[in-house]
């Protein structure tokens, strides 16, 4: 049983060797480390929708690909700079989903899976065909120009390092708050039992759909370092191959955050490993999604489950004391099935009356 | 009204092919609650195993060709679904308790594998079926040139669903089977063994799957590695919209859709032909989440 020290001194040197990676690293593999980075920032959006409110969305790429578009179409016509199109860029992909999350967003778990993944598809198609004479068809948008803060040109490979990491701790403090304040519990209770939520008088649509904007605005931001750091795309890069990996990424965390930047590395950093043998490279990547999976099912780091000293909220005789410590329940609940929440339930207690 | 017909004969051929898949889709769904995006694949390597067979064995001198292609039809089911049931030891028996999504994700991780071991043992090319398999003859009906082989696509897959359903709702095992979709619990007290019936799905889904795949090739006359992604995920929307675990509806479902693409390709445009259908799906869901045939459940909201 881990204890709190522990933790702590466990995420200082995650946080300490992530800093200083790239001072020894060569810039390939620096270069592997900016897209490690840009896949656990998408990974850490999707996990906001899929792993903390269990809403199964395979769809991730489509709003990874309105972000990515809409900076590239105002950067290369409009002559915005990168950074200004960031919120923009977020902006359109979290309207975009608010539009197509609010009619499916009803759905039972695999049919809103499938419809996320013809999402996706129609978005690629979307892209190829051409749509509004902007995405330039099949071959996508080149000319992406460098973001720059005050003059200062972010080219090298370190330098996008550094932003892509930054935004990725950014997203983590970001995103810690959130899971703790109202709506992340609110998100976490719908994952656990949307019925009971809805009882309880959780408005379980609007939680959703707010999980849905804020993952794909994250997603969208994420878009833009992409563009500007390829300065070209094209719908091939947003293809359902993407979604997979993210989607298997969060699988494989757990819906922890921590868990997310380690399965993002396993799912993205293992294979350059495997350069060498390219051809079969994509084969020990289907097999090793497999193996991980059935290797730990429940995911690398399963959430703990939470415990709140909710006194002022709910009179509940096994509720808010320290009978079984932080870890109660950890072993049994963490799986992200919406039919599986059993086990952890009696040991804390926190079911409202 | 010529073009109509021709489209809606296209479709029908294509949507029999779509239905097959489905059928596989949808009895998987229906014993394990899984979404096997492995099917797609598996129906991938029916169709390369069929081409390996039909060319390596050279039936064409010793048999006719209708021979031929009839009992390489009968040895890629057999093969694949072999390939299928292997699949399901290795991968998904391990996770049946496990979460929903970890078997997903070990689906998709499958259907990666054998996409690409497909694509290291044939290479990224085309393929083509050879030309004197394809029946050559036409066929007049209602003042239309019907191309035969169109009607044997038809034909075999109405053939294969009729047997298909005859199977699941008049045998003994075919009952077990629906047992164990509706309550795998109840059914093993009831004495049913369910992991014999989950292995038997996964013989007669990808059995019929890799059937499809040869059918496409003789259909078509062209095959590729990456197809099978295509066709399984038009196949899994032609099973829920038909309603999924409901194998008369999985065979309406893959009719229905072949006929919308057909439409839709010939009256629309071609290049949209793909994202109609997962718009159709789409639609189809918001007004009725069950599908066509799916029953009302009580609905977690």
């Amino acid at each position: 049983m881990k204890t709190e020290p522990l933790r702590i001194a466990v995420r200082v040197a995650l946080a300490a060797v992530i800093c200083t990676l790239p001072l020894f690293s060569n810039a390939y593999w620096t270069d592997v480390c900016v897209s490690i980075g840009l896949y656990a920032l998408l990974s850490l959006s999707l996990n906001v929708i899929l792993g903390q409110s269990g809403i199964f969305h395979m769809g991730h790429a489509a709003f990874f690909a309105v972000g990515a578009y809409a900076t590239a179409i105002l950067n290369t016509l409009c002559q915005w700079p990168i950074f200004w199109t960031m919120p923009v860029a977020g902006a359109v992909a979290a309207l975009f989903a608010l539009l197509v999350a609010r009619p499916i967003i009803h759905l039972r778990g695999d049919y809103l899976l499938i419809v996320t993944i013809g999402i996706v598809e129609i978005v690629r198609i979307a892209l190829i065909n051409d749509v509004f004479g902007l995405t330039g068809g099949a071959n996508g948008i080149f000319g992406i120009s460098r973001p720059s803060f005050f003059g200062f040109r972010v080219v090298k490979g370190i330098q996008f390092y550094y932003l892509v990491w930054g935004m990725v701790g950014v997203s983590l403090l970001l995103f810690y708050g959130l899971w703790h304040s109202r709506f992340g519990r609110a998100l976490n209770y719908i994952k656990e039992d949307d019925v009971a939520a809805e009882g309880c008088g959780v408005n379980v649509t609007h939680y959703k759909l707010m999980a849905f904007v804020l993952g794909a605005f994250w997603a969208g931001m994420a878009g833009t370092l992409y563009a500007a750091k390829m300065t070209t795309i094209s719908p091939e890069s947003f293809s359902f191959m993407e979604s997979v990996i993210i989607f298997a990424v969060v699988i494989l965390s757990g819906g922890s955050q921590i868990g997310v930047l380690i399965s993002a590395f396993l799912f993205i950093g293992l294979p350059e490993l495997l350069r060498e043998f390219s051809n079969a490279r994509m084969l020990i990547f289907g097999l090793a999604m497999m193996v991980m999976m059935v290797w730990r099912p429940q995911g690398l780091l399963p959430p703990r489950r939470r415990r709140y000293h909710v006194g002022s909220l709910v009179e509940n005789g096994s509720g808010g004391d320290s009978s079984g410590g932080s870890d109660a329940g950890a072993g049994s609940s963490g799986q992200l099935d919406d039919a599986a929440a059993t086990g952890g339930e009696q040991a804390t207690g926190g079911r409202p009356a | 009204m010529e073009q109509f017909l021709q489209q809606l004969l296209n479709g029908l051929a294509v949507g029999g092919i779509y239905a097959l898949v489905a059928l596989g889709y949808t009895m998987v769904y229906g014993v394990l609650k899984l979404i096997n995006f492995a099917h797609g694949d598996l129906f991938t390597i029916g169709a390369y195993l069929g081409l390996t067979l039909l060319v390596s064995c050279n039936f064409s001198g010793m048999l006719n060709p209708v021979l031929a292609v009839l009992a390489v039809f009968v040895m890629v089911a057999l093969l694949v679904a072999l390939i299928g049931f292997l699949l399901e030891r290795t991968a998904y028996r391990p996770l049946r308790n496990a979460g929903r999504l970890s078997a997903v994700v070990s689906a998709l991780g499958a259907s990666i594998f054998f996409q690409n071991a497909i694509m290291l043992i044939y290479g990224a090319r085309f393929y083509v079926y050879p030309d004197y398999l394809r029946p050559d003859f036409t066929v007049q009906l209602f003042g239309l040139a019907v191309p035969g082989v169109r009607l044997l696509v038809i034909a075999a897959s109405v053939i294969l669903m009729l047997g298909l359903w005859a199977f699941i709702q008049r045998s003994r095992t075919g009952a077990a089977i629906r047992a164990v979709a509706i309550d795998p619990g109840a059914a093993q007290l009831m004495g049913i063994n369910v992991d014999r019936i989950i292995g038997l799905v996964f013989l007669i889904g990808p059995g019929l799957g890799g059937a499809a795949g040869l059918m496409v090739g003789i259909y078509y006359g062209q095959i590729d590695f990456t197809m099978g992604w295509t066709y399984g995920l038009k196949a899994f929307t032609a099973a829920i919209l038909g309603g999924i675990g409901n194998i008369p509806g999985a065979m309406i479902g893959g009719l229905l859709l072949g006929v919308i693409e057909a439409l839709a390709a010939g009256y629309i445009a071609i290049a949209w032909k793909d994202a109609i259908a997962f718009f159709v799906l789409i639609l189809i869901l918001i007004i009725r989440p069950t599908g066509i045939l799916g029953e009302r459940t009580a609905d977690k909201l």
